[in-house]
């Protein structure tokens, strides 16, 4: 900032600074606008203007000013501090690649060291949208190219992200340092291998649950020689082999690795390998953990001697083929464990058991239903500590067996009091087993009950599950993610818009019975930024009835309800700052599905920058 | 109907001469198929497929499926030990639009739920209550002033049942059941 500039802004704002500056007498501020007057010729020997002061004392402190919703009060003050916040926010996240174009981020921002970035809505993950809908990160990765050449940190979700892109992030940022990419597509082992071998300064590459194309690229061998500053390396989403012995050597020049999640080619005796070269390790990903068919000539490793020198670990994953006779290997870590992820191993009460009853220390743990009602009975007598439960189905039909229930659920609600987040996926419920859990977990802050039939009633009272998800929502006080199921009717949707006041996330399928129930959620919500519905009878009335709300939510999504091009017009003509999108389910150009105002989807979301023009040709924008 | 299906001998087919390639089933579908994403099924109210026509002998008759219910990843679907074997047999579906001249909506049925032409034109018959005649090699369908057609992926109005099934399911982009007098035009010959 320049003398003139300062002189400048000075006039401006002197007489809002001065007041806040109690030292300040009226002599000072006669000076500071006799100064403001002058065209910039003081002295240095003169004190500084109280417009410098204030200035320096505000960059100094916004720098312990992390929490962006706080940075985002700051900015709001004045245009001073407007200024002085955007030079000191070094993080930036932005829910929605959608709500403004990367030139926007550019002019305001010029300091920027890491972004996150969000782009599909999650219903994406449940082909419900068509491909090539959009979310592309090179619009992104070519104007943070430009303006942050020294940035470190990208982080993405549900983005579009293609080998060129990562080429171009691993040459354009010299001090590059983390890598994440969660549920991300477009990119193959050859991005990542331009990754490994230009960013010399990578501390974390982190491959969660992406789509990565087997290029048949050795990518593990691309990291260079010498030592490596890797603390963070997970490709355990990567469905292609890996040249295990770069791993190795890339793993005994890694000094600071400490979490390493491999993918299922890396067999139980590679494992072993790996951990005896990294004992060090806090977080790792089991791999495979199922031998190699090879012949065993020699003697077989020892795999619980490899866990008990491994007196860091306190995550475990993967898992993914796994042998249950090598399960208790990991019984030395057990103790130490906060997080255990058996979600893809088919794990029986039986294999359960023995493992579980010395996790004390468990906060997060996932698994498959297979460990049934008597496994989750085990993890509530055990893990008393336990924060985060999540339980998958083994078989994700509607009609499957259902080998986790109410009793579950009910067992897990007494056992595990400091419980703040679950997700349940189960065949049958009772408001029973949900009401209890609202009243013995009063710290949930996430409750995400899937009942995989649809429409399916208390199974025991044959009522409608309305009672248990209105107790949850009235109990739990400071609930802020919903997710509901099974047989629901309005009646559902008025407790959550009575007492839902902290929800920001409100997930809806095949539930309600008319307008009114949408109308509650939007009139009773003051939070509510995310919501997706799918299959529920809502149409425009509903729709109209949350016109005052969409400019403060991050987005909204409607699908298979009732709705008309018309009501959806009406919102998109109303609101001049939300992007209304519909489209069909898939990604055909042809419009001749059954009625012509029929809206499959619709996506709303409010944007500085007005329709974005990359939207394929099956989505309209109104 | 079922005569054209065992013509192996006149069959056009896409392997090496001398190879068999009888077994490969879904994986040489899956193959070939550039596309292995469900596409979503829309069109009627209720969102279901009868799957009545398919049959198999080793699994319980599949229930009709919602897309994207229940909700789980496919990454995750697909992962699950010992899922593997079984969803490669299921395969990913492959799903087609089928219209038909006069009637006033779109139906989607998923191709990989069929063995061959003669199941898929019975249910078409079933799902649109039509009947499609005789089909002839030569002369296309007769008997019936309906003829099923296809769209290939290079844009081409074809009839159906005029190439190998495995072909058909590779390059069928969708169908639709002519009527009439437009009918005869793509019925004749090839």
């Amino acid at each position: 900032m320049t003398e003139e500039d300062s002189s400048a802004k000075m006039s401006e704002d002197v007489e809002q600074y001065l007041k806040l500056n109690p030292p300040c007498s009226s002599s000072s501020s006669s000076s500071a606008v006799a100064f403001a007057n002058k065209s910039g010729t003081f002295k240095s020997s003169s004190p500084p203007c109280p417009e410098h002061v204030l200035e320096n004392v505000l960059e100094n402190v916004l720098q312990f000013l992390t929490s962006r919703c706080d940075r985002n009060a700051v900015s709001l003050v004045c245009k001073s501090w407007y200024r002085v916040e955007a030079q000191t926010r070094f993080e930036v996240f932005i829910g929605n690649c959608y709500s403004l174009s990367p030139a926007r981020l550019t002019h305001r921002f010029k300091g920027l060291r890491s972004i996150v970035l969000k782009g599909k809505p999650r219903f994406a993950d449940f082909n419900l949208m068509p491909p090539n809908w959009g979310a592309q990160f090179a619009p992104w990765v070519a104007a943070t190219a430009k303006a942050y050449p020294w940035l470190e940190k990208v982080h993405l979700k549900r983005m579009f992200v293609t080998d060129d892109d990562l080429a171009l992030l691993a040459e354009s940022f010299p001090g590059f340092k983390e890598l994440t990419l969660v549920c991300c597509e477009g990119f193959g082992t050859s991005g990542i291998a331009v990754i490994a071998n230009k960013c010399r300064q990578l501390k974390v590459l982190d491959l969660v649950e992406s789509e990565v194309t087997d290029d048949e690229v050795d990518w593990i061998s691309c990291f260079p020689e010498g030592k490596s500053h890797l603390e963070s390396l997970s490709f355990d989403c990567v469905e292609s082999p890996i040249n295990f012995n770069a791993l190795e050597g890339l793993v005994v020049r890694s000094p600071f690795l400490k979490k390493l999640r491999t993918n299922r080619f890396v067999s139980l005796e590679e494992l072993h390998r790996l951990m005896v070269r990294a004992p060090q390790l806090t977080s790792l990903g089991t791999g495979s953990f199922s031998p190699d068919n090879a012949p065993q000539g020699e003697q077989l490793p020892d795999y619980a001697a490899a866990f008990l020198a491994c007196k860091s670990i306190v995550c475990l994953s993967g898992f993914r083929e796994f042998r249950p006779e090598y399960l208790l290997a990991i019984s030395p870590v057990c103790a130490n464990l906060t997080s255990l992820n058996f979600s893809y191993a088919n794990i029986s009460p039986h294999m359960l058991m023995p493992i579980i009853r010395n996790c004390h220390n468990i906060r997060v743990f996932w698994a498959l239903d297979s460990i049934r009602d008597e496994g989750l009975q085990a993890v509530a007598a055990t893990c008393k500590e336990l924060r985060e439960l999540r339980i998958f189905p083994f078989d994700p039909r509607e009609d499957s067996e259902g080998p986790v229930s109410g009793v579950g659920l009910q067992a897990i609600s007494e056992g595990c009091r400091k419980l703040e987040s679950i997700l349940y996926f189960c065949q049958r419920m009772t408001n029973e087993a949900v009401t209890a859990m609202s009243e013995n977990c009063p710290q949930l802050t996430v409750f995400r009950l899937c009942i995989m039939g649809r429409h399916r009633p208390d199974h025991v009272t044959g009522k409608p599950m309305d009672d248990g998800f209105g107790a949850i929502v009235k109990n739990c006080k400071k609930l802020t993610r919903l997710a509901v199921s099974g047989l629901l009717t309005d009646e559902a949707f008025s407790y959550i818009g009575e007492y839902g006041k902290l929800i920001r996330t409100l997930s809806v399928a095949f539930a309600g019975n008319s307008d009114k129930a949408l109308r509650y959620v939007l009139e009773g919500c003051p939070k509510l930024q995310k919501l997706e519905i799918r299959d529920s009878p809502f149409g425009d009335a509903g729709l109209r009835s949350g016109m005052h709300r969409y400019c403060n939510m991050r987005f909204v999504w409607l699908s298979s309800c009732v709705l008309s091009l018309g009501g959806c017009r009406d919102v998109a003509q109303a609101l001049p700052n939300v992007v209304v999108e519909v489209f069909g389910s898939d990604g055909d150009d042809d419009d001749d599905t059954v009625t012509g105002d029929y809206v499959e989807t619709l996506y709303l979301y409010r944007s500085l920058d007005g329709p974005r023009k990359d939207a394929p040709k099956f989505v309209t924008i109104l | 109907m079922d005569e054209f299906v065992n013509l192996k001998e006149t069959e056009l087919r896409l392997g090496l001469p001398g190879t068999d390639n009888v077994c490969e089933g879904k994986e040489s579908i899956i193959s070939c198929c550039n596309n292995n994403n469900k596409r979503a099924l829309s069109s009627d109210n209720e969102k279901e497929i009868e799957s009545s026509s398919r049959k198999t002998e080793t699994s319980p008759p599949r229930k009709a499926q919602i897309v994207g219910w229940p909700p789980v990843r496919s990454y995750r679907k697909n992962n699950i030990q010992t899922k593997k074997n079984e969803s490669e047999h299921e395969g990913q579906g492959i799903y087609v639009k089928v219209s038909m001249d006069g009637a006033p909506y779109l139906r989607k049925i998923d191709l990989s739920c069929y063995k061959g032409y003669s199941e898929l034109l019975k249910a078409l018959e079933l799902m649109f209550k039509f009947s499609v005649g005789e089909y002839f090699e030569r002369d296309g369908y007769k008997g019936s002033e309906f003829v099923p057609t296809y769209e290939d992926k290079d844009g081409d109005w074809m009839l159906i049942g005029d190439v190998p099934w495995e072909m058909f399911i590779c390059t069928c982009k969708r169908l639709r059941i002519m009527k009439g007098s437009e009918a005869k035009g793509l019925g004749c010959g090839v």
